[in-house]
């Protein structure tokens, strides 16, 4: 009798489903002349200066392992940042923790938290990480929809009806991928309340904390009246500083969170790699100038996507951070999976269907607007003959 | 900054729509800007950036240095806008240190610029030494890089 591997893999592995976000990537993948609004990453390369420094690491012989929770001049950059950023006290020898990727600092983060069927609150849509690596770390995801008249914000009342004895943990990304949502002091303060008077840790994944437009600049959820103690920050290269290669993110916190963190990523990473630590320590000290030049760019690609999708009657509401845009496709009477697939078939324009993100993505699909904007302008011009060719559309 | 004046920088056919959408204002309204600053000499023109051996044409560029007496009341300027308006000289720079002048000449071949500079160049009254240097091959040009354009590596779709 042959092997049956299918019966080996763990169950809660076999829970989780492989990301929705692939599914057309091979056919794109195949095609001559796509444009693709569906990439996560920026289309900048990293800012030479950051490169440079790498190569001059490798250099002068920087290739050996580096302490757990990573370079002590990145560390105390990192904590430096963050004050100059926020306002925020971090301790750069018990209170920060430098990871492979934000993905790497999500995973350990809630291992280091749950115990066998605590309940995470994790406002939809959102990046596809979340629900996997609760499941993965034996925790329950609680999703739980934000709304459109709320512009995709989650609010206490959302949160409310979702929260239970179990819960122990909230974990929120914004700017949000993929609505480009922001949350405003305001609104953050709703949600302070709440995990307060619920007790809860909270996750706040801030990626895109730099990627923000029409000058008010993101706040932190830790910078919150008595919310830092509470809060276990999450943040790192890829998006501000075009660096998603590297894989190098960092996680703020208490000392304790940060002490248990370090335990798993001692034993199963060691250490985020030193050239890419040695190129972060430069993206904090030099990249300011970069990473506001392509911000700058980012928010004229903004304006231009969001008017040229509004034209073609596409209802969004205007991204204030990230690099996504989120409109309403139900009025073709097509599904989100439906657009993209026939999107991309018949225009060669690839995008994501809103449910790769939650079931509350249904009749959305994300476009990112890290493209140049000749390929905007183009993949535009083919959506609108899309949406041309589809009779139900009514503009 | 000026953003009008940024996006036409790297690409001065930037369409009127787009700059228009990006810019958030009306196409009439750019559309006058420009003008204006066309008018006000703000925008001094609109060049093609070509790498010439690439398209197969010979091209010889000089940097030349250029060393001035200095006339009464103009100092340089008279002698400077003079070599300017040569159809040869593509740039005419005032300079700190050792030189006063510097001319980037650009002609079809090595005589062409010999005779330049002996013939008209060297021979204006005022004009005590030059001294040129022949380009060899172009790195970056204008803030472009020569060279082959750099392919878009990303995955067609990524989370």
């Amino acid at each position: 009798m042959s092997l049956d591997w299918k019966k080996r893999i763990a169950p809660q592995v076999e829970a989780v489903p492989p990301s929705g976000i692939r599914k057309f990537f091979d056919i794109a993948a195949e095609m001559e002349d796509v444009i693709s609004l569906g990439v996560g990453e920026p289309d900048f390369v990293t800012p030479w200066t950051i490169r440079e420094s790498c190569i001059y690491g490798l250099e002068q012989g920087r290739t050996s392992y580096t302490g757990n929770r990573g370079l002590p001049e990145l560390l105390e950059e990192i904590a430096r940042h963050k004050k100059e950023q926020h306002g925020l006290d971090y301790d750069p020898k018990t209170d920060v923790l430098v990871t492979v990727g934000v993905s790497e600092a999500l995973d350990i983060a809630l291992r280091a938290l749950l115990s066998p069927g605590d309940e995470v609150l994790i406002p939809e849509p959102c990046y596809v990480s979340y629900k996997a690596c609760t499941t993965l770390a034996g925790g329950v995801a609680v999703p739980v929809p934000a709304r459109i008249e709320n512009e995709f914000r989650i609010t206490a009342e959302d949160l409310e009806a979702h929260v239970t004895p179990r819960t122990r943990v909230l974990l929120i990304g914004y700017p949000n991928n993929p609505t480009g949502a922001v949350m405003r002091r305001e609104h953050l303060a709703e949600l302070a309340d709440f995990v307060e008077a619920h007790d809860l840790l909270v996750i706040s994944d801030e990626i895109y904390g730099d990627l923000t437009y029409g000058g008010e600049p993101h706040v932190s959820f830790a910078s919150l009246p008595g919310m830092q103690e509470r809060t276990l920050l999450l943040d790192g290269f890829s998006k501000a500083y075009a660096m998603t290669g590297w894989r190098i993110g960092y996680a703020l916190g208490a000392p304790e969170i940060i002490a248990a963190m370090t335990k798993i990523h001692q034993y199963t990473m060691l250490c985020a790699p030193i050239t890419a630590q040695l190129a972060a320590v430069e993206a904090l000290k030099r990249g300011e100038k970069y990473r506001d030049k392509m911000v700058a760019e980012y928010d004229m690609r903004r304006g231009f996507i969001y008017q040229g999708l509004t034209k073609l009657g596409l209802s969004c509401f205007e991204p204030k951070g990230a690099f996504y845009i989120f409109p309403d496709v139900s009025s073709t009477g097509l599904s989100s999976e439906d657009f993209a697939e026939k999107l991309l078939m018949s225009e060669h324009v690839a995008l994501v269907p809103g449910t790769a993100f939650g079931d509350c993505g249904k009749g959305y699909v994300r476009c990112s607007y890290a493209t140049s904007l000749d390929k905007i302008d183009e993949a535009l011009a083919r959506i609108g003959n899309f949406l041309a060719q589809h009779t139900d559309f009514h503009a | 900054m000026n953003e009008l004046l940024s996006l036409l920088e790297h690409n001065a056919r930037r369409p009127l729509p787009e700059l228009s959408a990006v810019l958030k204002r009306s196409e009439y309204e750019v559309g006058k800007e420009i003008k204006a600053m066309e008018d006000e000499r703000i925008i001094l023109g609109y060049n093609t950036l070509i790498d010439w051996n690439k398209a197969g044409v010979d091209k010889v560029t000089a940097f030349i240095e250029v060393n001035l007496t200095p006339q009464r009341d103009v100092g340089f300027d008279a002698i400077a806008d003079r070599i300017s308006r040569f159809d040869e000289v593509r740039s005419v720079y005032l300079m700190s240190g050792n030189f006063d002048l510097l001319v980037i000449v650009e002609e079809s071949s090595l005589q062409a610029i010999a005779d330049f500079i002996a013939q008209r160049l060297a021979t204006i009254d005022g004009v005590t030494s030059t001294r040129s240097h022949f380009m060899l091959k172009p790195y970056k040009k204008d803030g472009l890089m020569t060279g082959p354009k750099e392919r878009d590596h990303r995955l067609v779709v990524s989370p």
